[in-house]
């Protein structure tokens, strides 16, 4: 039983096993539930499926195995009120369509036919899909009109013909288009490395054993705790063409602040000069020397620059280029004492990839960081934290 | 024996499938939602819908999932040795009992509710794979097994604050209660406050509902905090008009701390507030 169903289930990516399918079965036979298709899909849902991001999926392959399957006897047929019929029409056909309806006869006899037909399939409810022939039978058949649209079983009179998974009320729990700061998390977790440094805090109970059995006498020994080792540096581009990815880059910082204790952070504009900043609103009174910055970290920092890399060429490439100040020195200088100092550096583009051949300066900068630049999606940033977590 | 909600509680049918369903097959019923859309609620009212104990077990970060089973207290028991207590020669006397221990145990069937499992560690869930599908576990200390006289009614709530491993997740019902939508959040108040007044009700859903829909806000307004918020509009018997008058001018809205919980919030709205003003 439900095998199409859980193929299907399972294609569209949702993690179905024998387990949840002999649960089903089981709760069927049970009779946990009455016979009634809203029941059961209340009842394959929520054996079914484990994960509110899937729910929709869920709802989506629900619909298109059982379509049509579960007719609505206990309900009356729809009543179809004629001025909802003609707007249907004239929300779908455009003009011209109306001109050649118009000429192939009467305008309420069609009607007529129309709302004729409707009921029809009403009653026979076939395959659900089929409200308005699309063979060709129905005077509408082709030209555009899309039968789909006209849920007209969506009118009855209990307002129940639309069924609970058609409406789709869990789209947007969908994860997969969506990055959140917890998902970042999830990807950032990749960059772990616990290490045992700083004060010894924490009772080491085999060392402690060990050596009270060597000296002779209670030798309590202690070691640091386990933490995560590895140090950040954030580098995040503000202001100009970042403001539409503010709310991303947020959730970045606010994922990456959580999860690493060694984190530190500094901003620029379009690309890094000589000078760097901690606080947006004392750009130009509060600065630290770059020079200092990549003194002051060691060479095992991770370096990960946030960015969209869009600006003149020239601000990367020229002495003076900066569109802020007088920079002595090329952005293009700066940008290869940083990834000269440090082996790990990444570029993280908020920008989608498929856009970055249209700027230059994207693909300049992308030529320093040889190549290492991802795109600020999941999937980049699952890359980009594999290149970072890689041993040089 | 059959849920259908309670007299303080509004369940949805499919809220009601997946209880019955857990209740039926005595599987656990995982439920997740929105902080404050009465996950933990659920498990109090099915126990009282269905006149069953309920057995609480709270989670905190630091609880470990044998706990739940028992713990053998070595130092009491050096102790007793110490002093030549008698105790000391039956080890039983320092095996203290779970809450999986009790729920196992229970003379009447017991609801079982793990509270907030996704704070614990996050091998909390395989450890009490076998415990839960077989309803039984072994005592190393007493080389006894406890088994499940009848198998209890788990409930598991979680704020998705971690993954729960896939082979936990296989062995349970799943629900995720959205967030209500207008009419069975009617439902819900009605419920809470039968005598309130209908216009009232219908101004402050408004304006819940408009608060939900500001765009950046960090938390969003939940089931509870609406409840809350009506507490306190009819203890402080805010006459309607001020509610009603609340849309012209777009201020704040009155008692809003019981609404908006974050001070970047409360910023938020009123810039946003101070700003529809400016325009009108």
């Amino acid at each position: 039983m439900f095998f199409n169903f859980m193929d299907e289930l399972r294609s569209a990516g949702l993690k179905v096993s024998l387990k949840e399918h002999l649960m089903l079965l089981d709760a069927l036979n049970e009779e946990v539930i009455d016979q009634s298709p809203e029941e059961f899909y209340f009842l394959a849902r929520t054996t079914l499926v484990k994960d509110e991001a899937k729910l929709d999926r869920f709802d989506q392959v629900f619909n298109k195995i059982f379509k049509g399957l579960f007719s609505d006897y206990a309900e009356e047929g729809a009543e179809i009120p004629l001025d909802w019929l003609k707007s249907v029409a004239e929300k779908y056909l455009s003009e011209e369509e109306m001109e050649k309806i118009k000429a192939i006869g009467d305008w309420d006899e069609l009607m007529d036919t129309l709302k004729k037909r409707l009921e029809e399939q009403e009653k026979r409810h076939e395959g659900g899909s089929k409200w308005i022939g699309t063979g060709g039978t129905s005077p509408y058949g082709n030209d555009g009109y899309n039968p789909e649209g006209v849920r007209i079983g969506g009118k009855s009179k209990h307002g129940k013909a639309v069924k609970v998974w058609e409406k789709r009320e869990f789209e947007n729990l969908d994860n997969d288009r969506e990055i959140g700061t917890r998902n970042i998390k999830v990807a950032m977790r990749r960059l772990r490395r616990f290490a045992r440094e700083g004060n010894a805090e924490e009772l080491d109970i085999n060392g402690t054993i060990d050596g009270t059995a060597k000296q002779g006498w209670l030798d309590i020994q202690m070691r640091p705790e386990r933490r995560n080792a590895i140090k950040l540096l954030l580098l995040l581009d503000v202001g100009g063409s970042m403001d539409p990815f503010i709310k991303l880059c947020e959730e970045l910082f606010s994922a990456a602040t959580s999860e690493f204790k060694n984190m530190e952070f500094f901003y620029f504009h379009n690309c890094p000069y000589e000078g760097l900043w901690k606080d947006n609103k004392r750009r130009f009174a509060e600065r630290t020397n770059t020079w200092d910055i990549l003194h002051k970290y060691p060479h095992d920092y991770k370096i990960i620059f946030v960015g969209d890399a869009a600006m003149s060429p020239y601000e990367i490439t020229h002495p003076g280029g900066s569109v802020e100040h007088f920079n002595e020195e090329s952005g293009h200088v700066w940008m290869q004492r940083f990834v000269n100092t440090y082996t790990s550096c990444v570029w993280l583009n908020p920008v989608p990839e498929k856009q970055w051949g249209y700027s230059q300066s994207t693909k300049v900068m992308r030529d320093i960081m040889n190549e290492r630049m991802y795109p600020l999606t999941l999937g980049g940033l699952d890359d980009a934290m594999r290149e970072l977590s890689r041993k040089n | 024996m059959k849920f259908a909600g309670t007299d303080n509680y509004v369940a949805t049918e499919d809220l009601k499938v997946a209880v019955n369903a857990a209740v039926k097959l005595r599987r656990p019923l995982l439920v997740k939602g929105e902080p404050g859309t009465g996950k933990t609620v659920l498990a109090h009212e099915i126990s009282k819908a269905l006149g069953a104990p309920l057995i609480e077990w709270n989670i905190k970060s630091t609880t470990k999932a044998q706990q739940g089973l028992y713990e053998y207290d070595a130092v009491a028991r050096l102790r007793d040795s110490q002093l030549g207590d008698e105790r000391v020669h039956d080890i039983k006397n320092y095996i203290k009992r779970g809450k999986l221990w009790d729920a196992f145990t229970s003379k009447e069937l017991p609801i079982l509710l793990i509270d907030e499992i996704d704070k614990a560690d996050i091998e909390f869930p395989n450890d009490l794979l076998q415990e839960l599908d077989r309803m039984e576990f072994f005592v190393y200390e007493t080389q006894e097994t406890i088994k499940a006289v009848e198998r209890p009614i788990v409930i598991i709530t979680s704020n998705n604050e971690k993954e729960l491993p896939d082979a936990f997740l296989r062995r349970c019902f799943f629900h995720y209660i959205k967030f209500p939508d207008r009419e069975t959040m009617q439902d819900i108040i009605d419920v809470h406050f039968p005598d309130i007044q209908k216009i009232l009700v219908s101004r402050a859903m408004d304006i819940f509902y408009n608060i939900r829909e500001v765009p950046g806000l960090k938390k969003k307004p939940s089931t509870s905090e609406l409840l809350d918020w009506l507490k306190l509009l009819l203890y402080e018997d805010m006459p309607l008009d001020v509610l009603q008058n609340a849309d012209s001018t777009k201020a704040i809205p009155p008692l809003h701390g019981a609404l908006l919980k974050n001070e970047q919030d409360i910023m938020l709205f009123e810039r946003l507030a101070f700003m529809a003003k400016r325009n009108s």
